[in-house]
């Protein structure tokens, strides 16, 4: 089973614009390199589209394709493309098409839908984007445009049950089109004008590859491995999971239930159940300051973003308006020396989204300080 | 938790108490439901209802389409789905939430949930019967009950292996009236109450699409209700227009409407000219026991009635009328003059009654429906006729009070 999706992501989700194009949701989720490791001529199709030179931009990316034919990226962006053409049959043939080859991708997917609720064709849309949300459960743009079109189906429906026609006044569907594949090999992509207004918001959901270590038999090749994280198996006595600690007395708990343990260990573990507590602290009163020095020099950041990047992402997306609640439930953590696995439940809650999700932080010391060096989610 | 609201409101729309005295809920063993098979409407509904109960909203959608793809026209289904979808993607208050929906459409949905899941969770209770359904004549294979209060139409069968008991043999939901029951005036938009028939079977391509897949015309205003000043006309059983599975319970003119599946098959079962059509306001429903034991008081009433016409003795037969019986624009006191005379005449007088149908009327009156075949043989005069008679209950006992060829 694919992985869910990062809270990180989920709390930048924009708020949908009416403008079709105004979902960008920018990034490859796949852990997969190999099919998208030719992406040089990409950021020029791109820059094509965002000026809205589209037969060059397709010209372009026919070129790309010419040498590559089955590669998700640039076939992707030809569906967007032929989207943005007016030529909704050809996209819809070449995200079919997509999904049929990498089913495992929810990007055509959501797109096929939006291409379907344009076309009124709720139920496939429905379809489409249960699909994506199969692969990917936390997807949120797919859910989003899911409940969309369930209001949809359940407008029609009422339409019938009611003998009512309200196709008239039925507004355009507002589904958000996903722009770009997640890819470890895309570079960022520049914002539509569109979407300057929430920059880059959707671009990547850090950490995603690498939450998804085991999926090669219906992928093309993994990728090089750069993020696939490793989790430290539990190996020692020591490493019985921690019952929940309060944030404000973490450590009185631990030397009750690792008694047996090294006292190093002990002060170990409560430090990390600290620091895991003092991340979510920071990130919830949006101290983007502090929840940035969590993460160590060595964090793998998601696919292989720069660092710099990676930052001011995470701070768009924290920055933003409205209640942020983060908190964090049943930490277990496997210790291994000077690096630590933590698993836990991590509630997120903004104005907008409430989830809940595993997730994990693998965290190393350095210094006598427990940093993040890997997070994803499961 | 907010998905439950609208299991919440279906459950306390449908706890409306049963009428039926004893009825549980289970059908009569043996009965056979044509409508409500696993597939039928109503078992698909709440089974539906069931999962929303139980907060299984996914299992409620599927079967919701299911529902739907084999009753694409089915309103309630549709609002239904409505409701399961929209409770994805935002909490739902009640059955039907379509925004700046007509509410009087929403309410008869409302009403067609209620009254169907009361319908199929309160059969008719088993060992019980109609109390209306006296006796049929022996050719009469069917009779149909209403009961307008619960929008359902009983088929029961004349059993004529075990003396003529009603068998129970299916039961369908059916719209009425507007406003309801109680046929007085024409336009009034009510269905009439009493004890009728069908009197022929229109075709469909003449009639036009509203009617569905056919019309059963019963013969509203019958003798009582023209006695009652009671007028009106063209009362039909009919089905629904192509684009419609169902009308709500309260939706016609007067007519009583059937789904045209459920008129399909029940027409099967119609004798026109012969099969009784009894619309009550709520079907009133007796033990065996008490049935019988009313059934053979009037029968014996019936036979005194005869054999007092045989012994040529005016006052023995005339006892059987009542105070207020007319005929013909005929007084009781004229009546019985006419029969004094007449039957100084008679040497003999002989009298058999064949094919009786006893029918009591749902109305407020206590009132019996009684048709025969009479072969009346004298010294002087033979007759044979089919003859109506209604036996009214008067200071404790049956007596005519009105009778006529039927």
């Amino acid at each position: 089973m694919r992985p869910r999706l990062p809270t990180p992501l989920l709390a930048g989700l924009p708020a949908r614009l009416p403008s079709l194009l105004s979902g960008l949701l920018l990034g490859l989720s796949l852990g997969l390199s190999a099919p998208f490791a030719h992406a040089d001529n990409l950021p020029e199709i791109q820059r094509l589209m965002k000026q809205g030179q589209m037969p060059q931009a397709l010209e372009k990316t026919e070129a790309y394709l010419a040498s590559r034919p089955k590669d998700a990226q640039g076939r992707f962006m030809k569906g967007l493309i032929f989207t943005e053409m007016g030529r909704p049959a050809d996209a819809i043939a070449i995200f079919t098409k997509l999904t049929e080859d990498y089913p495992e991708l929810p990007e055509p997917y959501n797109n096929l839908a939006v291409l379907y609720a344009q076309q009124k064709q709720y139920d496939k849309a429905r379809t489409a984007l249960e699909m994506a949300i199969r692969t990917h459960p936390s997807y949120a743009i797919a859910h989003e445009n899911l409940g969309d079109v369930y209001a949809k189906l359940a407008s029609q429906a009422y339409d019938k049950a009611l003998q009512l026609d309200s196709a008239n006044t039925g507004a355009q569907s507002k589904l958000s089109l996903i722009r770009e594949l997640i890819s470890t090999s895309a570079p960022k992509a520049p914002a539509r004008p569109a979407a300057a207004a929430r920059p880059a918001t959707e671009t990547v959901r850090p950490a995603t590859p690498a939450a998804e270590p085991a999926k090669p038999a219906s992928t093309p090749p993994a990728p090089a491995a750069a993020t696939v994280a490793t989790v430290t198996p539990p190996a020692r006595p020591a490493e019985k999971p921690l019952e929940p600690a309060r944030v404000d007395k973490p450590a009185e708990k631990a030397p009750e239930k690792a008694a047996e343990q090294k006292p190093a260990d002990q002060n170990a573990e409560a430090d990390i159940v600290k620091a895991v507590q003092g991340w979510a602290a920071a990130w919830s009163r949006k101290d983007v300051k502090a929840y940035l020095a969590y993460y160590a020099p060595a964090f793998q950041t998601p696919n292989g973003q720069a660092r710099k990047a990676w930052e001011n992402e995470r701070a768009q997306r924290i920055d933003k308006p409205g209640k942020l609640q983060v908190g964090v439930e049943d930490i277990k953590v496997s210790l291994d020396g000077d690096k630590a696995t933590v698993k836990f439940r991590q509630h997120y809650s903004s104005a907008s989204l409430k989830s809940s999700t595993g997730k994990t932080l693998v965290l190393i010391r350095s210094g006598g300080k427990w940093m993040i060096q890997q997070e994803r989610v499961g | 938790m907010r998905r439950t609201a609208l299991a919440i409101v279906l459950m306390v729309a449908c706890a409306g108490g049963s009428a039926i005295p004893g009825a549980g809920g289970r059908p009569p063993s043996g009965a056979t439901y044509s409508d409500s098979g696993p597939a039928g409407p109503e078992p698909m509904l709440a089974r539906i209802l069931a999962e929303i109960e139980k907060n299984r909203l996914d299992n409620a959608l599927l079967q919701t389409e299911a529902l739907l793809r084999q009753y694409p026209n089915f309103r309630l289904g549709h609002l239904i789905k409505g409701d399961l979808l929209l409770a994805r993607s935002q909490p739902i208050a009640t059955l039907g939430n379509a925004a700046n929906a007509p509410q009087d459409r929403l309410s008869d949905l409302r009403e067609e949930a209620v009254v169907r899941l009361h319908g199929y969770r309160h059969k008719p209770p088993a060992n019980h019967v109609p109390r209306y359904l006296l006796q049929m004549q022996p050719d009469q294979k069917h009779a149909v009950v209403v009961d307008t209060r619960k929008s359902r139409l009983y088929l029961y069968e004349n059993d004529t292996g075990a003396g003529g008991r009603p068998r129970f043999v299916a039961d369908y939901y059916v719209t009425h009236g507007k406003l309801g029951a109680e046929k007085m005036r024409e336009g009034d938009k009510k269905t009439p109450v009493g004890v009728y028939h069908v009197t022929s079977s229109l075709s469909t391509k003449k009639l036009g699409d509203f009617y569905g897949s056919g019309a059963f015309p019963i013969n509203y205003p019958n003798e009582w209700d023209r006695r009652q000043g009671r007028n009106g006309h063209g009362i039909w059983l009919h089905g629904t227009p192509s684009d419609t599975f169902s009308r709500p319970p309260k939706a016609s003119d007067g007519c009583v409407v059937l789904a045209n599946s459920d008129l399909d098959a029940l027409a099967r079962n119609l004798q026109v000219g012969l099969t009784p059509v009894i619309i009550s306001n709520e079907v009133e429903w007796l033990s065996l026991d008490d049935w019988q034991r009313e059934r053979t008081a009037l029968d014996r009433k019936l036979d005194e009635w005869r054999s007092d016409w045989e012994s040529r003795d005016p006052e023995r037969f005339l006892r059987h009328y009542s105070k207020d019986f007319s005929t013909r624009g005929q007084t009781l006191e004229q009546f019985a003059r006419q029969k004094r005379e007449v039957n100084a005449s008679k040497q003999w007088i002989r009298v058999r009654l064949e094919n009786r149908s006893m029918f009591r009327d749902p109305g407020k009156d206590e009132l019996v429906v009684v048709t025969f075949d009479q072969e009346y043989s004298s010294n002087n005069l033979n007759n044979r006729m089919k003859k109506r008679q209604y036996w009214i209950r008067e200071d404790g006992t049956w007596k005519i009070i009105y009778e006529g060829a039927a």
